[in-house]
């Protein structure tokens, strides 16, 4: 496929939106105590995350300004349950928002206040969850993209957004000193960082030991073994021809690879692991973890969508 | 990822059948269908470039060329390809705002242009590559059996028919019922082979195609076997 920077923005900024909102929710379910403008500034920048990713995602449609219709066909395409849960899930983290910034409340209204703080961050966790298996699935239920078309896709999905929204997390927490937070975050990005790798290095295995079950003669029917293409039927370029191949060279996703391996997990890793025990050194390594790991998992997306080998591109080999 | 309880069988399917022994690879498919539909209920399809060095446009129709076999034994094969019109349609489930849809009174897989919102994904839906995006339009476009042809009851019923059918001087492209057993289309699938696309992935295209048939010359130079047809 030729990947779109629309949808990798939208899936990279959304996943780690999604792990940031997922990180405060479970400290504070584990009784950690998190000061509330450190709430609020996680749930403000989860937000921002998602904004950037939903807007990213307008970018990707041809008729932006009927994207409403998009609702429509849940019941059968996870494209439209995305679109349903993705609105639903920002609604509750801005409501989640408004009661952290509105503060503590009056004492009348201080029990449906709490019950409340209890309930948005529990719905938020659900609904991220649900919003990672909606995107996931866009992917994986289409079955003869054989790279996409297997748990693996879910499992990268999730693991590398709870990885990016952990060491989000853990950089904001030791910029506001949250020390409590941030004992707790440190083990959990590590290993959430390190898990997302094996499972992106298990999926790249698969990939490349991948057998086609489409070849030429399945396409066409011919049944010779020697069956080549001599002309797609046009002279130039079509739809076909710019949406399912990434036209990058074999050098260049080799590059992209090393990208998605050094910046994407080996030097988040080994910075998280070393801010365990740097002191007042610890914000500027974890934010230099941040913004070393943005480019190298927006280049994880990009491999995701170049190395999901379309059946279509057997009818597209030749111009002439 | 199954059409989720929408598999109803159909009682007619409309469909091509197109015959492999004589298309003789001269694109009057691909040109009258582009002329019918860009003035037709589909159009108009975008030409961009279109006196360049790199024209590109939407067509839903194209005639390809594949060489089989190894020389000297070797075939060249015109292989005409667009939409099959699955009985499964893998494009029609995952469209998000039901502009994709499978005609019910006739099978016939169309796009509801008004509600298209151009995300692609049906595209990358369909193991075939048959839909292809309008860049004027930005909503996706795909072949519609000329559904404004076979409908149009002022026409002549002899010209009810897909306009590439019309324009094909060898009769490769058969079109009719394929649920119907009498028909043209059936009995040519029966009797001579008729085999769909990528069987692997149960789309069950409407559309077949029927194999190359080697004869035997009275000189005796005719191939063997031929290397036309799957099975």
């Amino acid at each position: 496929m030729n990947p779109a920077w629309s949808v990798i923005t939208f899936t990279t900024a959304a996943g780690a939106g999604q792990g940031l909102v997922v990180a405060l929710a479970l400290a504070l379910a584990s009784g950690t105590a998190i000061g509330t403008r450190m709430q609020s500034i996680a749930l403000a920048v989860a937000l921002m995350l998602l904004g950037v990713g939903l807007a990213a995602s307008f970018l990707h449609l041809g008729r932006p300004e009927r994207a409403w219709r998009a609702m429509a066909m849940w019941r059968t395409s996870w494209l439209s349950r995305e679109v349903i849960v993705l609105p639903l899930f920002m609604a509750v983290v801005l409501g989640w928002w408004l009661m952290v910034f509105a503060g503590s409340p009056s004492s009348g209204s201080a029990e449906s206040a709490s019950a409340a703080m209890v309930a948005l961050p529990a719905l938020a966790l659900v609904l991220a969850a649900v919003l990672w298996v909606c995107t996931a699935q866009i992917y994986a239920c289409l079955r003869f993209i054989q790279e996409w078309a297997h748990p693996l896709t879910l499992l990268n999905f999730t693991l590398i957004g709870l990885a990016s929204g952990t060491l989000l997390a853990g950089a904001l927490a030791s910029a506001l000193d949250e020390r409590a937070w941030l004992a707790q975050l440190l083990p959990w990005s590590l290993t959430l960082t390190l898990a997302a790798w094996a499972a992106r290095i298990a999926s790249m295995w698969r990939n490349a030991a991948l057998k086609p079950r489409s070849t030429a003669q399945s396409a066409t029917g011919i049944a010779a073994a020697r069956l080549v293409q001599t002309s797609m039927g046009m002279s130039a370029g079509a739809f076909n021809t710019r949406e399912f191949f990434h036209g990058a060279s074999r050098t260049a996703v080799r590059h992209v690879r090393l990208v998605v391996h050094g910046l994407g997990f080996a030097l988040p890793a080994a910075l998280l692991m070393a801010a365990r025990d740097a002191g007042s050194a610890q914000a500027l390594l974890l934010s230099l973890g941040v913004l070393l790991q943005i480019p190298g998992l927006l280049a994880e997306r990009w491999l995701f969508f170049a190395q999901a080998r379309h059946p279509q591109n057997l009818y597209y080999q030749r111009v002439s | 990822m199954s059409s989720t309880g929408t598999t109803e069988t159909l009682a007619k399917q409309l469909a091509l059948v197109i015959d492999l022994n004589v298309c003789v690879g001269c694109h009057a498919c691909v040109t009258s269908c582009k002329q019918w539909n860009t003035s037709g209920s589909a159009g108009p399809l975008a030409d961009e470039n279109a006196y360049g060095a790199n024209p590109t446009g939407t067509f839903f129709n194209r005639v390809q060329t594949w060489e089989a076999g190894s020389f000297p034994a070797t075939e060249t094969i015109h292989f005409p390809k667009s939409c099959l019109h699955c009985e499964d349609p893998p494009c029609v489930p995952v469209c998000p705002t039901g502009a994709s849809y499978k005609r019910k009174e006739d099978g016939i897989v169309l796009v509801d242009y008004d509600k298209c919102i151009g995300c692609k994904y049906c595209a990358w839906a369909c193991p075939y590559g048959a839909r292809e995006l309008d860049e004027e339009r930005q909503v996706m476009t795909k072949c519609t059996l000329c559904v404004d042809r076979i409908d149009d009851e002022k026409m002549a019923p002899e010209d009810r028919k897909p306009a590439c059918v019309m324009a094909c001087p060898t009769g490769a492209r058969l079109f009719g019922d394929v649920k119907d057993p009498d028909s043209e289309v059936s009995k040519a699938i029966r009797e001579r082979g008729g085999y769909s696309l990528m069987p692997e992935w149960d789309t069950q295209p409407a559309n077949q195609y029927l194999p190359r048939q080697v004869t035997a010359t009275a000189a005796g130079t005719g191939h063997a076997r031929g290397t036309g047809g799957a099975r």
